[in-house]
């Protein structure tokens, strides 16, 4: 069981402390979230609250949203004020399976030749947030926007990552800027050691489901702690990318050896490094210890319904599903195929597999993951988001249930509103695909 | 944007998040007329046959949550809905909705205090919710200089052709 510190009753969740968030008085210490968006403002500093107009660094959009085109036209955009700090991805509807999708993709690429956005990441490549990733595009102390709430997984390289509508993409087509709200910052330490088959994924829906799914709202988190500093960044980057679902606006962890052996040979330019000054006064301090902790699933549907994998074992499942920005990485496919490797999954039950990226299929493959998880059984779907958001190759009918590495269990969220959806971590999707019902990963990966 | 709006409230609960105000399935319609047909149709599919023109959501904690599809704010306008009234909102859809000129009251305890059906007035400029059907009164939270500037303009829209000398298209 996770072990919760309280100092304060706040029925609410397990504290260390809860204070009020930093005055904007002079000297004051400052969070490396302010640090950036002030630089990104071009200001000294900036107070909790206030709005500032920063100019971003980074602004990608997806296919999901033509109205960005749209309101480009609407707000009589002519020229991208910047097309080298653009990135298209074509990662929603990839490969397209309706004309009007096709269309819409055409529409985008039409535009991207004719702005000269040069980074066009077709329907060959996977979901945004891993290939901004895999290509080094994000790095510590940069500005990014992208259409997809999930840009939140870029805090994991110490970036303010936020997701926006297409509207507001298209402001910074059109200025290079947008506005944001200063923001407080929760912190959350991860104190302790995890068990072998419990891994990031627990610990971010525990943490979801102690505090609730609108926790985080309009602020950032920031984790900190010795059981953070043990994880890799595909571990981290499902940390930050999770955050969304307790309504964050970013996510933060502050840059380590990890993450700048990652970055080392990737990252194609430089930012100064951001730090946070000592005795910054964060708004809320929660202490999480993982020891001990057994693997967690969000029962549907809200990401926030959490409990012990105990409490559903042996519930049958009609699909397992691993892949998306949460769940598709390297290390995802990786531990899957060892649960799996050589055995058979249930003759009832579906089992589909989305490499996150183009660089996560390549590699999986290298591994020989790939002829493991297809030999097992897998049906394997392009890198891209699919059925996550319902929109298809993957879509579940009423009465089914689903097991998924992804992120949201919401009513519809992959099919039918009708259908139950259990997010968990991609070891427990791999073994409910082998038992064709929930089970404990644990036993598989001793 | 009018200072008082009245309507004729639909009522949800927490966590209303933007899969189920509008499926990813029509994620590649951009028209608002075909948008707005969907709005809530898998949860509740009597919502696009019973919204008239003016009528309000009123919504407990959270609501919008969930994915950044500006579809949801696009739906719920072109639907009719003239402003939404909940105890917190997802800040995507928060940010989203207001760009559109659809205005959104935070409102503490509000959920409790309405059900559907019953007419609702949403006093901007005071700052307050009155449920003209049982008399119930709650006090909103003031909107900050910069959400009242966007919606002054009608949406971000106007607002940035106007600050960067722009036609539309």
């Amino acid at each position: 069981m996770m072990r919760s510190i309280e100092r304060r009753e706040t029925g609410r969740c397990p504290l260390v402390c809860e204070g009020e968030g930093g005055d904007s008085t002079g000297g004051r210490p400052v969070h490396a979230v302010e640090k950036i968006l002030a630089r990104a403002a071009g200001q000294e500093e900036v107070s909790t609250g206030e709005i500032v107009n920063c100019r971003v660094d980074l602004a990608g959009i997806n296919d999901l949203y033509l109205q960005t085109l749209r309101s480009f036209a609407e707000m009589g955009g002519v020229k991208v004020h910047d097309p080298g700090k653009v990135v298209m991805f074509l990662d929603h509807f990839a490969p397209p399976s309706t004309i009007t999708q096709a269309d819409n993709q055409k529409q985008f690429r039409r535009f991207c030749r004719e702005q000269g956005i040069d980074l066009v990441m077709d329907i060959d490549q996977g979901v945004c947030h891993q290939v901004l990733a895999d290509r080094g595009l994000v790095r510590p102390g940069m500005l990014l926007v992208v259409t997809d709430s999930h840009t939140t997984t870029h805090g994991a390289f110490g970036a303010f990552g936020t997701g926006v509508g297409a509207t507001d993409l298209a402001i910074i087509l059109i200025t290079g800027r947008l506005w944001f709200r200063v923001p407080e910052v929760i912190r959350i330490d991860l104190e302790g050691t995890l068990s072998p088959g419990v891994y990031a994924k627990d610990i971010i829906l525990k943490v979801i489901g102690t505090l609730g799914a609108d926790y985080g709202v309009y602020r950032a988190v920031e984790f900190t702690g010795p059981a953070l500093a043990g994880l890799g960044m595909a571990e981290r980057m499902t940390l930050c990318n999770m955050t969304t679902e307790m309504g964050a606006k970013t996510a933060y962890i502050q840059p380590d050896r990890v993450t700048f052996a990652f970055l080392q040979g990737k990252a194609q330019a430089e930012l100064p490094a951001v730090t946070t000054d000592p005795g910054y006064r964060y708004a809320a301090e929660h202490c999480f210890d993982v020891t001990g902790m057994k693997p967690q699933l969000a029962a549907p549907h809200s990401v926030d319904n959490v409990a012990d994998v105990d409490e559903y074992l042996g519930r049958p499942v009609d699909q397992a599903y691993l892949g998306t920005c949460t769940g598709g990485r390297v290390e995802d496919l990786a531990v899957a195929a060892r649960i799996l490797r050589g055995r058979r999954i249930s003759p009832g039950t579906r089992f589909v597999v989305v490499p996150a990226s183009k660089g996560v299929f390549l590699e999986a493959m290298a591994r020989g993951d790939v002829q493991a998880l297809v030999e097992a059984g897998a049906t394997f779907v392009t890198p891209s988001c699919a059925a996550c958001l319902g929109t298809h190759q993957g879509i579940l009918a009423r009465g089914e249930t689903c097991i998924t590495a992804s992120s949201r269990n919401f009513p519809g969220r992959m099919g039918h509103a009708g259908a139950e959806i259990f997010v968990a971590s991609p070891a427990s999707v791999a073994a409910a695909a082998l038992e064709g019902k929930i089970a404990d990963p644990r036993k598989y990966l001793e | 944007m009018e200072d008082v709006i009245t309507g004729k409230a639909f009522v949800y609960g927490a966590n209303v998040d933007t899969d189920q105000i509008y499926p990813g399935g029509y994620l590649d319609l951009t028209d608002p007329a075909e948008v707005a047909r969907h709005a809530l149709e898998r949860v509740d599919p009597d919502f696009i046959t019973e919204v008239e023109p003016g009528d309000v959501i009123v919504a407990a904690t959270n609501f919008g949550c969930g994915s950044s599809r500006e579809h949801a704010a696009v739906t719920l306008k072109a639907a009719g809905i003239a402003a939404v009234v909940a105890e917190s909102f997802g800040r995507i859809f928060y940010r989203n909705a207001i760009n559109l000129g659809l205005p959104l009251v935070v409102c503490p305890g509000i959920a409790g205090l309405v059900r559907r059906g019953e007419r609702v007035r949403v006093e901007m400029a005071a700052g307050r919710v009155v449920n003209e059907t049982t008399g119930a009164v709650a006090a909103a939270q003031p909107l900050s200089a910069y959400i009242r500037a966007i919606l002054a303009s009608d949406g971000i829209k106007p607002m940035i052709r106007k600050q960067w000398g722009l036609s539309a298209e």
